[in-house]
């Protein structure tokens, strides 16, 4: 119908999930929030770990004998995974709801019609980076608060030694099902007050506040709460009141893919 | 091509468009007429799969939008809401869009140019103009090189410069053999650039013809005359389709017959005339004809409850 004679590239296109993901890889790499976010959460793994570390090894010649049994180095290193969490769930409720605060999701609507695609798209863009950035992260906080106890020899690890591995491997895994359980969470709230309070919510202030309830409840249920399944993966508490390792960080998988299916659902039905 | 048959959205208790069908043809710029709260920019998000019809269709190209494998190439639209990332720069954010279809590089770079944003391509979009804004999302729009083009109040905010453009924009996709359709609450805006016009108010449609036509229908003819012997020339040319009022200033005002008609009946009985004027009702008056019964919001009338959501029946 065209008058004009049509260029080539004309007849390659279409929309295709993974140039879906290279869209969402430009996205989420061109904001500055990300690029802080991230920071922040990279430091704050590293340099708290390093300060735990620090604090540890000033006051270890003046702890009691019980304080000192206490003390254990994998919490040291992994103290920051923590903390970084915070950034992470922001990030990852922003990568979603900032296009619903400035309108950009009409755009992607219309250049992606079926939805699903971005959808996809965002949290496997989204956990890659958080993995390929906190893996490392970890690694390093693990060697700089070794690094720091190292005259102390109880507190001496080897990386290899028994489930060390799993534990740093497990926080930076952690880091990254937390930013899709946060992301899905952000395309469920569609604005970012909504998508961070209830992240914050979920995380951070039901855990405490199952210390109300009779102890047999809060046993019965505290092990089953997304943060404290999904931390289990690199948590060195074992015995009651804790799922096995995996099977805790399974469940929390579980969440996520639950939240990611119920932010689906709603992004095809609901209107733009 | 545009085709909606039926096209029906409920929001909650409020219908914003009731019963739409109309098609959009393509070589021609089709402006879409309503006042503010009418139901355009819903009907647009209707075409764009944005939001769901409570009933009826809407095909671009024969097919619903949403069903298309290269969508950004059957349509390109701009939207009146603003729909970038503020903190994305220009050239990011086409590029984001651009990869969704597999539209090269160049392309973007190509579009920046013809849209005048070289030189803020890198900024972040935050701290773009209206103008700038609006540049951008024509890029936006015609990034994929789409037969269709959806544009909601493409002029609003801009400067001079930047509407000329704009409606020269307009007539050259649609000389390209595009479909072009436009939406404006401007009469005098759609008669500059739109051949076509489909007027809606309250979500229903009220016309569907050529501009011509409808400032043809729409407009009252009258003859502005003014003449020292006013009273007989009165007598001389009122009759049964003719009527003759007089107007503040003294002057009659005659409609029914042409200027050189009652330039004629002068002649014939020696009136001296001062005066003799046809005057065509401006757009914005035979607009305001047309869609008088079908504002959302009228002045609240005496007496009358506030009642803005009536459904009719």
């Amino acid at each position: 119908m065209s008058v004009i004679e049509a260029p080539p590239w004309e007849r390659g296109l279409r929309v295709t999930q993974p140039r879906v993901v290279a869209s969402e890889w430009t996205k989420l790499h061109s904001l500055r929030s990300t690029r802080w976010s991230m920071l922040v959460a990279v430091i704050l793994t590293i340099g708290l770990s390093a300060l735990f570390a620090f604090a540890t090894s000033d006051r270890w010649n003046r702890m009691g004998p019980r304080e000192q049994a206490n003390r254990h180095p994998l919490d040291i290193a992994l103290g920051g995974v923590l903390l970084s969490q915070l950034a992470i769930g922001v990030l990852g409720v922003l990568v979603i709801s900032g296009e619903y605060s400035t309108g950009m999701i009409r755009s992607t609507i219309a250049a992606v019609p079926r939805r699903l695609p971005v959808l996809w798209a965002k949290a496997a863009v989204f956990a890659t980076v958080t993995f390929c950035l906190m893996l490392p992260a970890v690694v390093a906080a693990f060697f700089a608060s070794q690094a720091i106890v190292d005259h102390i020899e109880p507190l001496r690890l080897s990386f290899t030694g028994p489930a060390v591995l799993r534990n740093v491997v497990g926080g930076a895994l952690y880091l990254t099902a937390i930013g899709v359980f946060a992301l899905a969470l952000g395309a469920i709230a569609r604005n970012t007050a909504g998508g961070i309070s209830s992240f914050v919510a979920i995380i951070f202030v039901i855990p405490p506040l199952l210390d109300i309830l009779p102890s047999n409840w809060e046993n019965a249920i505290s092990p089953y709460l997304p943060s404290n399944a999904g931390s289990d993966v690199f948590g060195i508490r074992t015995g009651s009141g804790h799922l096995s390792p995996w099977a805790g960080f399974g469940l929390f998988v579980g969440y996520t893919a639950f939240a990611l299916a119920t932010a689906a659902v709603l992004l095809v039905r609901r209107d733009t | 091509m545009i085709e909606a048959i039926g096209l029906t959205k409920q929001y909650g208790a409020t219908r914003a468009v009731e019963g739409l069908t109309f098609t959009v043809q393509p070589g021609i710029v089709t402006g879409f007429l309503g006042p503010n709260g009418a139901g355009k920019s819903t009907t647009m998000r209707l075409i764009l799969g944005l939001d769901r019809a409570t009933s009826g269709t809407v095909t671009v190209n024969g097919k619903p939008y949403r069903e298309h494998a290269a969508p950004l190439h059957e349509v390109g639209a701009l939207l009146e809401a603003r729909s970038v990332h503020t903190g994305r720069s220009a050239y990011n954010h086409l590029i984001a869009l651009a990869q969704t279809h597999g539209v090269p590089r160049s392309r973007v770079n190509e579009l920046i140019d013809a849209v005048g944003l070289r030189e803020v391509a890198r900024k972040r979009v935050g701290g773009f103009s209206l103008g700038m804004g609006q540049r951008l999302g024509i890029a936006a729009a015609l990034l994929a090189d789409p037969r269709t083009v959806i544009l909601d109040e493409p002029v609003n905010g801009l400067d001079p410069e930047g509407i000329q453009w704009i409606r020269n924009l307009l007539k050259h996709l649609a000389s390209e053999g595009r479909t072009v359709f436009v939406s404006s609450h401007l009469m005098s805006e759609m008669a500059q650039t739109a051949e076509h016009l489909i007027v809606i108010g309250r979500g229903r449609l009220i016309a569907n013809l050529s501009v011509e036509e409808f400032l043809r229908q729409a407009s009252r003819n009258i003859v502005r005359v003014r003449s020292p012997q006013a009273a007989a020339l009165r007598e001389e040319i009122v009759g049964p389709d003719v009527t003759v009022t007089l107007a503040a200033d003294g002057a009659l005002e005659v409609s029914g017959l042409t200027a050189e008609q009652i330039g004629e009946a002068a002649a014939r009985r020696s009136f001296v005339l001062h005066e003799l004027t046809p005057e065509r009702a401006s757009l914005e008056e035979a607009f305001m004809d047309v869609t008088r019964d079908a504002v959302e919001f009228h002045a609240p009338a005496t007496g009358e409850p506030h009642a803005p959501d009536q459904v009719p029946a």
